[in-house]
């Protein structure tokens, strides 16, 4: 991933943006941080309110990493 | 060296991309000789390629002999080593020929006749079977009414494709009898129904060192097509499912020198190997670009030189094409259509 969020997958050749969500979740998920973690890491980053249920999204965020194969089956943050 | 497949139209033989990467071996200082078919072959008037010569020669049509006696006479002038061809329609010809040319003196790296059969579109399941890739069914149509008979296991939407080139896929007999017509007015018989697959197709450039093993080997993902479905962009990517499965090619048929590899890798994960061509891609160039320069590694192995098999190489590398209006002189066209040779000295390049 370069620091614009551009990301090449060596294997199949799919090439991706990531916004500036993404490319937080992604490093933090590079560094070995958990779900947890990578909630606080977005609350604080976007202000969030603090009824926004921000770990959902994460949820549906690593679904689809795990479908595009980013992510190994049953890898759990 | 000689090279043939010079035409690089919107679908681009692939002649150009080999003699850049010849020119691009480090140290080669060599003679580079195109041999083409027509005077307007677009590759002869490219100064970019360094041609030291183009020459026409007969069409395949004309038969071995007509082949035969032009490059006697070309050899005798310009004392040819290596030669590449890159058509699938000459092939068989320069394969009856090599024997005779090692004679001369002048060297190939070419499939057996046996090897160039079994990679033969319509005996694709033959070739799956003895190298355990999976394969798409397929019929071979010897009449358009066929289409109209397909097997229950080749259900509509179907590829139909020509011996040589072509693939349009078609959604029901009446289109498939139009694109068999199609087909057959330009290639011939037989026409074969291979069935459709959703998926994302991959090709590797490989060369194979006839004993079973795998010299090099570049997998390519087409970013961009022309309106011909041909790649007008590329990226060389590295799944091993794909190397595997050009290992697996050449174990099974100990293919000798370059081919391409057709595989599409299916929603759900499967790897179909769709078609073989038993020559360089017209991207050849990419395998330099990345790293493995494979034109110039059959040259070597053409003249018997020893060949380490390369493993490694840049994944992320990209080709974009380009169409280019090249300036040449009514001379040089001239020359061509007159003497059939386009005498060039580096200086005009």
């Amino acid at each position: 991933m370069s620091e614009s969020g551009f990301v090449f997958d060596p294997y199949g050749g799919q090439t991706y943006s990531l916004n500036a969500t993404g490319r937080l979740i992604l490093e933090a998920l590079r560094r070995g941080d958990d779900v947890a973690a990578i909630e606080s890491a977005l609350r604080e980053s976007f202000e969030a309110e603090p009824e926004t249920d921000i770990v959902r999204d994460v949820r549906e965020y690593l679904l689809q990493l795990r479908e595009q194969g980013w992510l190994p089956q049953g890898a759990e943050p | 060296m000689a090279v043939t497949g010079l035409n690089a139209t919107d679908n681009p033989a692939p002649g150009v991309g080999v003699i850049r990467s010849l020119r691009a071996a480090p140290g080669f200082q060599g003679k580079v000789l195109g041999l083409a078919y027509d005077a307007l072959d677009s590759g002869l008037y490219s100064k970019e390629i360094g041609l030291d010569a183009g020459l026409l020669i007969p069409y395949p049509s004309h038969g071995v002999d007509a082949l035969r006696e032009r490059l006697r006479e070309i050899h005798q002038r310009h004392q040819i080593d290596v030669i590449i061809p890159t058509l699938d329609s000459e092939l068989s010809a320069f394969i009856a020929l090599e024997p005779e040319l090692r004679g001369w003196g002048i060297r190939m790296f070419l499939p057996s006749r046996e090897q160039l059969e079994l990679r033969s579109k319509v005996r694709l399941a033959e070739l799956g079977q003895k190298a355990g890739l999976e394969v798409p069914v397929q019929a071979v149509l010897s009449d358009a009414s066929d289409v109209f008979r397909l097997p229950s296991d080749l259900p509509y939407p179907v590829v139909v494709k020509g011996v040589f080139y072509g693939a349009t896929i078609v959604n029901g007999p009446d289109e498939a009898a139009a694109a068999f017509h199609a087909v057959v007015a330009r290639w011939g018989l037989p026409v074969i129904a291979q069935r459709f697959h959703a998926g994302e197709e991959y090709d590797v450039v490989a060369v194979g060192d006839g004993r079973g093993g795998m010299v090099g080997a570049v997998p390519m993902k087409k970013l961009l097509l022309s309106d011909k479905g041909k790649g007008w962009a590329g990226v060389a990517v590295k799944d091993p499912n794909l190397l595997e499965a050009a290992r697996r090619f050449f174990a099974a048929t100990s293919w000798r020198g370059p081919c391409e590899l057709e595989i599409l890798r299916t929603p759900e994960g499967r790897y179909l190997l769709i078609e073989v061509n038993p020559r360089f891609p017209a991207w050849c160039h990419l395998s330099t670009g990345a790293g493995q320069n494979l034109p110039w590694t059959v040259v070597r192995l053409a003249l018997g030189q020893p060949v380490e098999p390369m493993t490694e190489f840049q994944a992320g590398t990209l080709f974009v094409r380009i169409s280019l209006d090249l300036i040449a002189s009514m001379d040089d066209f001239q020359a061509l259509t007159t003497l059939g040779e386009l005498a060039r000295t580096r200086a005009d390049a």
